[in-house]
């Protein structure tokens, strides 16, 4: 177990390696790099100016070098320009040159500085993800449930009336996108002049305008009910038809199963036979795409978020990315690399407590 | 419950005039047709029949678990004097488990590989005398003691991956036994395991049947099995019983001609590939929706009579002078029963001719890792140790022993899937034991070809048969133009005896001998001179096992081809082979021609061996002799012997050499080899397994 762990730590390891070189590569290419010369320094800058400011921020060399720079594996560039000031990565803006350190690139906390938010990138991605985070957990509590549910009722009797209606059901969701859903679910409940808020209103039921609120960004602050339904529900839609309709799958095939029909035989009831013998080997292969629904979800939340101004990770990705802020979005790449790697190394090991019958090796 | 008035002398169950359909959306597919039998309390009865016949649809109709298109359209199934076919859901759920259980032919996939295996046992009592948990388990832990299992609570907290088949099988046959059923339906429950296995679960099936008073319907394609554990027994054909009665009667004097013609295909003792070939019976198996007016087996008969057999449905017909036989033919009284079949045709004997395949101290092994994560350390598995033979042109050399025992593995180092770890293999006087298939020359591989043991995943489901036969013919460089390979194919197709229209049929469209003589066409493609069988027809039903048997030996008569031929059925390799080569966790136990092999002195692995095949032959008597325990594991070899855990005759060897020294080979008459430590005094001494009862 501690080998193979350690081994997968290792994998994991090169494969973030390769996967943040590659968006440092893609991040730091001339013309972005020249972008960011012209807003840090001036709109107006000659290109021999802004090969010289380029020059002086250490945005020159190897792009090998400076990813090690950036990693915090080689020393930070120092330059002291005609004026007198040293200027380093290492050096912050009142520090003492002789005082800074050798190395500051990620493995020592230094993430960089965010341009768009004015804040540390470390600071700014921490208050992103945990806006994030709790939105993950309410989809994953309202959609994991919910789909597994789904997945075992139609799958226990293939062919049945139920399954016919929750398979449809599922198609219909996993087939609309997230900004579809999200479009029709706000026209819908949270409109004053679509859908049901108007109704509602007219009679007197809710006291607002709306039943829910169109935009999530008071749930930053203090998250209740009427904020946060609608952008959980418009991930949790999409999500809920994909895993039921994998634990469908795996549930019919279960059910086919000599082993189910050995039960039957034994004169267990068809409720246990679902809930005792098929159950656990019916969940072995959804877990694995439940997991795999994670790193699905921080790609979910770009869209929901900004539909709904919700100021988490992917608004945070959206932003930085339309404002050239490399650095946030070479932290936002390291986190979401980490991320994905660890729910998949999660999935494995989960995989094995579920099915005594494989060994990871 | 009802058990109090039912009444003992009554039968345990009464099948009547029971009909089974399928309903597909083109058709109702009747599966069982006007189908009877009693089984009274404490009775074994068969039912014997080929594959597709409805023996095991009967087994289900019973349990009614036919599934969503399954239906009984007619007749009554009488447990205990109550209608199961009137019977509600609920009810028949507290029969099933408790008054009627059942066994079955896959144990692996019987078993729920999520849940321990106590947890798989204690539910049966729980749900249907309401035992608490402790004492369920106690019980479990008692029953699982019972059926021979050793150290019940390793097993009780085990996964099923975790045991080996013959401890699965007792498994099942434990959790059928958990509530003491009165009636017990075996589905082929054994046909997954080997000879040795097999032995003792046919024991622990026989005297747990004893024990316990249970009534038994079991159910095999083995009419060996059938006698040994039955007293009364059916033969289906296509739907239909079509012979009942006591097993003696019914072995000794058949009145059905199907009957009739199952036993003369399959091999018994006295039976010779040249003097007295086996007879096949002659085309195939009725389709459900395509079977004839009449008497389903009319096409098939060497009785048949146009306008009596095809005149309409045959009805039972009790035979009068039988305890409670009876046959489904019209001309039972009219037919000779003792008259010997015509068309055995006396057979040429092959010469035997120079060696053209010689091992010699082939070793192969592999190193696997352990522990659930890929961690421990990695053990070296000795698939096979030290094989030394050669073979002949024109032999057929039988290679004989059970599953790991490394005769699957010798065949792979042979066509060149895996090199060998040590020795030398030479195949006309080129030595290949480290050339992998993909460095071998065209010649070398065209000339050594493998006939596989399942036809129906060895032909790709998308080409023509044609196509198949063709595209080995240009990766053997055979022909010049595609319409001279079309010729060879064609001729191929004639010399494994199939219309050459089937050229253009699918794969789906063959029955299971016809794809295996398309495998045969295959191999034989590029004029191979070494066929490597590996269990050619163990898929096959026995009516067709003849007849490609048979085919193989004919095409090795015209090609003089070296045959040979992997199995673990020492009936067929009685029949056909020349030599036989017994091996036993890689090692070669004895070796010589078939009739060394088959008579004393034997090897006390050989022994064992022979004394486990059932034999469908009343006159045959036959010594029984039970191996304790599971094959060892070739991961973890024994010290000494490899057999030395299971061997009977270990006492005869003095001062512990079996456990520590492995045997030298000697050599007895006539080539004769053996691999064991016992003296030539005890060896000679040794009674014939099998022997025939005067008549």
């Amino acid at each position: 177990m501690l080998a193979f762990v350690i081994r997968r730590l290792g994998v994991m390891l090169v494969t973030a390696l390769v996967l943040t070189f590659v968006v440092f590569f893609l991040t730091n290419l001339p013309p972005n790099l020249e972008k960011l010369a012209r807003s840090e320094g001036s709109v107006r800058m000659t290109d021999a100016a802004v090969a010289s400011w380029l020059e002086e921020h250490g945005h020159t060399g190897s792009v090998f070098y400076r990813y090690a720079e950036w990693l915090g594996v080689a020393p930070g560039w120092v330059n002291t320009d005609e004026k007198g000031v040293t200027r380093g990565l290492c050096i912050g803006q009142r520090d003492d040159p002789a005082l800074a350190p050798k190395f500051c690139g990620i493995f020592q906390g230094n993430w960089g500085f965010s341009t768009v938010f004015k804040k540390t990138v470390l600071y700014s991605l921490g208050k992103s993800m945990a806006a994030t985070g709790w939105l993950m957990l309410a989809v994953m509590v309202v959609m994991v449930p919910i789909a597994l549910v789904i997945g075992v009722l139609a799958g226990m009797r293939e062919g049945s009336r139920t399954d016919r209606v929750l398979s449809t059901f599922s198609i219909a969701t996993s087939a609309t996108p997230e900004y579809v859903s999200g479009v029709i679910l706000v026209a819908l409940l949270a409109s004053p002049a679509t859908g049901l808020s108007p109704v509602l209103a007219s009679w007197g039921w809710i006291g607002g305008k709306t039943l829910f609120m169109g935009t999530a960004t008071s749930a930053m602050d203090h998250i209740t009910f009427w904020n946060f339904a609608l952008p959980v529900a418009t991930i949790a839609l999409y999500g809920v038809g994909y895993i039921a309709r994998m634990t469908r799958a795996s549930m019919t095939e279960v059910m086919t199963q000599q082993y189910i029909r050995t039960a039957r035989l034994k004169g267990v009831s068809f409720r246990q036979v679902v809930l005792r013998h098929a159950l656990r080997n019916a969940m072995i292969a959804p877990f694995t795409v439940i997991m795999l629904q994670f790193p699905y979800l921080l790609n979910g939340v770009v869209i929901t978020e900004t539909l709904f101004n919700y100021k988490g990770f992917g608004w945070m990705l959206v932003t930085a990315a339309g404002n050239n802020d490399i650095e946030m979005l070479l932290g936002a790449s390291v986190v979401a690399v980490i991320f994905v790697l660890v729910t998949q190394l999660i999935s494995d090991i989960g995989y094995v407590f579920l099915n005594p019958r494989i060994r990871l090796g | 419950m009802s058990n109090a008035v039912w009444d003992p002398s009554q039968p345990i169950l009464e099948i009547e005039n029971l009909s089974i359909s399928f309903f597909t959306r083109l058709r109702e597919i009747p599966a069982v047709m006007d189908f009877s039998c009693k089984v009274m309390a404490g009775e074994a009865m068969g039912l014997v029949g080929e594959s597709g016949c409805g023996k095991s649809t009967v087994a289900l109709g019973v349990m009614r678990d036919l599934g969503k298109n399954g239906q009984i359209v007619a007749g009554s199934i009488k447990f205990k004097g109550r209608d199961l076919v009137k019977m509600a859901e609920e009810e028949l759920r507290h029969l099933r488990g408790s008054e009627i259980a059942m066994i079955y032919q896959e144990p692996m996939a019987s078993l729920n590989p999520a849940m321990k295996i106590g947890a798989q046992l204690i539910e049966v009592p729980m749900i249907h005398q309401g035992m608490a948990r402790v004492q369920a388990w106690a019980l479990a832990r008692q029953i699982v003691a019972d059926v021979r299992l050793p150290d019940p609570d390793r097993i009780l907290n085990a996964y099923p991956h975790q045991l080996s088949g013959g401890q699965q099988q007792r498994i099942v046959i434990a959790m059928a036994l958990m509530s003491k059923p009165a009636l017990l339906i075996l589905d082929e429950p054994t046909t997954a395991l080997d000879v040795t296995v097999e032995a003792g679960i046919v024991d622990l099936v026989k005297d747990l049947g004893q024990k316990y008073g249970t009534s038994m319907l079991f159910i095999s394609h083995n009419l060996g099995l059938i006698m040994d554990v039955c007293d009364r027994l059916c033969v289906m054909y296509s739907g239909e019983a079509v012979e009942t009665g006591a097993v003696a009667q019914v072995f000794d004097d058949m009145r059905h001609p199907y009957t009739q013609a199952l036993f003369r295909s399959i091999p018994l003792p006295g039976a010779d590939k040249n003097a007295r070939p086996l007879i096949s019976i002659p085309g195939n198996f009725p389709l459900p929706h395509e079977r004839p007016k009449g008497c389903n087996f009319g096409p098939r008969c060497d009785y048949f009579q146009a306008g009596r057999c095809d005149a309409g449905d045959v009805a039972m017909a009790d035979v009068p002078e039988g305890d409670r036989h009876a046959s489904r033919c019209v001309k039972w009284d009219e037919i000779d029963w003792h008259a010997p079949p015509k068309a055995r045709v006396v057979k040429e004997k092959a010469p035997i001719g120079k060696v053209v395949l010689q091992m010699d101290d082939l070793k192969k092994y592999y190193s696997v890792s352990g522990g659930a994560f890929g961690g421990g350390h990695a053990k070296v598995v000795k698939a096979n140790e030290t094989l030394s033979f050669n073979a002949h042109e024109g032999e057929t050399l039988a290679i004989v022993g059970e599953s790991g025992c490394g005769k699957s593995t010798f065949a792979k180092v042979l066509m060149g899937l895996e090199t060998a770890t040590s020795g030398t293999i030479t195949l006309f006087d080129e030595q290949v034991q480290s050339t992998p298939i993909q460095q071998r020359s065209v010649d070398t591989v065209s000339s050594v070809q493998m006939v596989f043991q399942n036809p129906f995943d060895t032909l790709n489901p998308s080409m023509t048969v044609g196509r198949q036969i063709i595209r080995a013919l240009e990766v053997f460089h055979i022909g010049t133009s595609d319409a001279e390979r079309t010729d060879r194919m064609l001729e191929l197709l004639d010399l494994v005896k199939l219309p050459r229209a089937f050229a253009d049929r699918m794969p789906r469209q063959l029955s299971g001998g016809q794809k295996q003589r398309v495998g045969i066409a295959r191999a034989f493609a590029g004029g191979a001179k070494v066929v490597v069988a590996d269990e050619p027809v163990s898929a096959l039903d026995v009516s067709v096992q003849a007849a490609v048997t048979d085919l193989l030996m004919d095409i090795q008569r015209q090609n003089k081809t070296t045959l040979l031929f992997i199995s673990h059925d020492l009936s067929i390799v009685r029949y056909l082979s020349d030599r036989v080569l017994v091996m036993y966790l890689g090692h070669v136990v004895e070796m010589g021609s078939t009739d060394q092999v088959f008579q004393p002195p034997y090897h006390p692995y050989t022994e064992a061996l022979l004394s486990a095949v059932p034999v469908a032959d009343t006159k045959v008597i036959r010594k029984r002799i039970v191996l304790e325990g599971d094959i060892p594991s070739a991961m973890n070899p024994p010290s000494g012997c490899p057999f030395q855990t299971r061997c009977r005759w270990k006492s005869h060897v003095a001062g512990g050499l079996c456990d520590s020294t492995m045997p030298p080979v000697q050599t007895l008459a006539g080539g004769h080899q053996i691999k064991c430590h016992l003296g030539a005094d005890v060896l000679a001494k040794m009674d014939p397994v099998i022997t025939f009862a005067a008549e």
